[in-house]
């Protein structure tokens, strides 16, 4: 399991270029920046409102004013800055963020995604993802391949929507599939594993791509 | 015009069925001692305006838990189980907004606009019963401002006109809130004279507040 979540964080990570601003959701896609590159320099941005995250704050770096969006005590680079929600967002939605990375109970083939609602079950809020997946430039769903067992690379979408077309990539432990005009489009595919494990791990049907890659 | 005043003063003007505005994300930038008046006051039927919920024993959780709140207007609840469970029960009413909305909502009452119009939310729930505009060929929703009676909000330093500076990510939603309100109460964790917080370094102006308390200053969050 914890494996699995490393190979999909080191993956994300390959997909960040040096002075991209990103924002990474709660949980696995938080991980992401364990793994990015020492090469390039990413911003970090967190919608609670400031750009320039660092890492999360050992016990003796802890500023009681300083949080992530998760609420955890998070330090800050050297020029990062802070503001209110409102700009925060308008970095958001007015597609100043370059990629948001956000985990998903669902996505289907047409880049619909579901991550904030369980009807009758769980029903914590949709917080900024909606905004974040409606803005960002390239939008990433990092995630288990499926849930239990259960496909949760669909045909359709059973959930409600975080947002209708806008996932474009979607990177499991099992392989990197794009979302793109005619289907989902299987690019590369994890070590010791066939085309066809990924096929009956999914929902949707995949376009298999000539240059199909091992996963790294 | 003295803007710095007792809790008790504070005390006087909460009344039951009001709406208020309560600043903070996760508690970090919340007025705790505004919300301990609101506690001891023991005011009901409240709705609150908030960025999500706290938890139960830190922030808007408090209220929640203590039933004092009627409907809640926000974006995120799951890290308070307590307004799940009070929503499933039919206790309290909950709406669910995005947050990036949510905030423009605000922005748009504090500066008198007669809504936003927002791509987020197109193709999901949020977008019922609203409505659509289309401008150069992209569909927007419709979303109307909120306002509020009080604003409660968190400052590190305040000066005593009631010019207001804050520390790090404690902004987050505190001075769009404090231009929504027909009252705006600042819980300062620190005071100053005016003059102390440099013109150019003011976030709030003084003109959005009314109210000053010298709050303690809390731990962790």
């Amino acid at each position: 399991m914890e494996d699995f979540r490393q190979r999909i964080a080191s993956r994300v990570a390959k997909e960040l270029k040096d002075g991209d601003v990103v924002n990474l959701g709660i949980g696995m896609p938080t991980m992401v920046a364990n793994y990015i590159s020492e090469d390039i320099e990413v911003i970090l941005q967190s919608e609670n409102g400031f750009i320039g995250m660092g890492p999360i704050a050992k016990e003796d770096e802890i500023d009681k004013d300083l949080v992530n969006a998760g609420g955890v005590h998070v330090t800050a680079r050297k020029g990062a800055t802070f503001f209110d929600s409102a700009t925060s967002f308008a970095i958001i939605r007015g597609g100043h963020v370059d990629i948001t990375v956000l985990g998903a109970l669902q996505v289907d083939e047409k880049g619909n995604l579901a991550n904030w609602m369980i009807p009758g079950k769980r029903v914590p809020g949709m917080g900024g993802a909606m905004d974040l997946v409606v803005g960002a430039k390239k939008v990433i769903v990092s995630m288990e391949h499926t849930a239990k067992g259960k496909a949760k690379i669909l045909k359709n979408c059973n959930l409600p929507l975080t947002a209708k077309g806008q996932v474009n990539l979607i990177v499991t432990e099992m392989g990197v599939m794009e979302v793109t005009d005619k289907g989902l489009l299987l690019k590369e595919i994890a070590p010791n594993i066939s085309v066809e494990d990924v096929v009956n791990a999914t929902e949707a049907s995949l376009i298999i791509s000539p240059n199909l890659k091992v996963m790294e | 015009m003295e803007k710095v005043i007792s809790m008790e003063r504070v005390y006087e003007q909460l009344k039951d069925g009001m709406t208020l505005m309560i600043g903070g994300f996760l508690t970090n930038g919340t007025p705790e001692g505004l919300i301990d008046c609101l506690i001891k006051r023991n005011v009901k039927d409240l709705t609150i305006i908030c960025n999500d919920t706290g938890f139960p024993d830190r922030g808007i959780g408090k209220l929640i838990v203590n039933k004092q709140v009627k409907k809640v207007i926000t974006s995120h609840i799951g890290t308070n189980p307590e307004t799940g469970r009070q929503m499933n029960e039919g206790e309290l009413e909950v709406l669910l907004v995005p947050q990036g909305t949510l905030v423009e909502q605000i922005r748009a009452a504090g500066a008198g606009l007669g809504g936003i119009l927002t791509p987020t939310g197109i193709g999901t729930i949020v977008e019922e019963g609203k409505q659509k505009i289309e401008v150069k060929g992209k569909t927007y929703l419709l979303e109307l401002p909120i306002k509020a009676d009080i604003a409660l909000i968190k400052g590190s330093i305040v000066d005593t006109k009631g010019n207001v500076w804050y520390n790090k990510s404690t902004r987050n939603f505190n001075p769009i809130m404090a231009t929504a309100a027909d009252i705006v109460i600042v819980e300062a964790e620190k005071i100053v004279e005016a003059g102390e917080i440099e013109g150019s370094n003011v976030v709030t102006p003084s003109v959005f507040v009314n109210y000053i308390v010298g709050g303690e200053v809390i731990g962790r969050f």
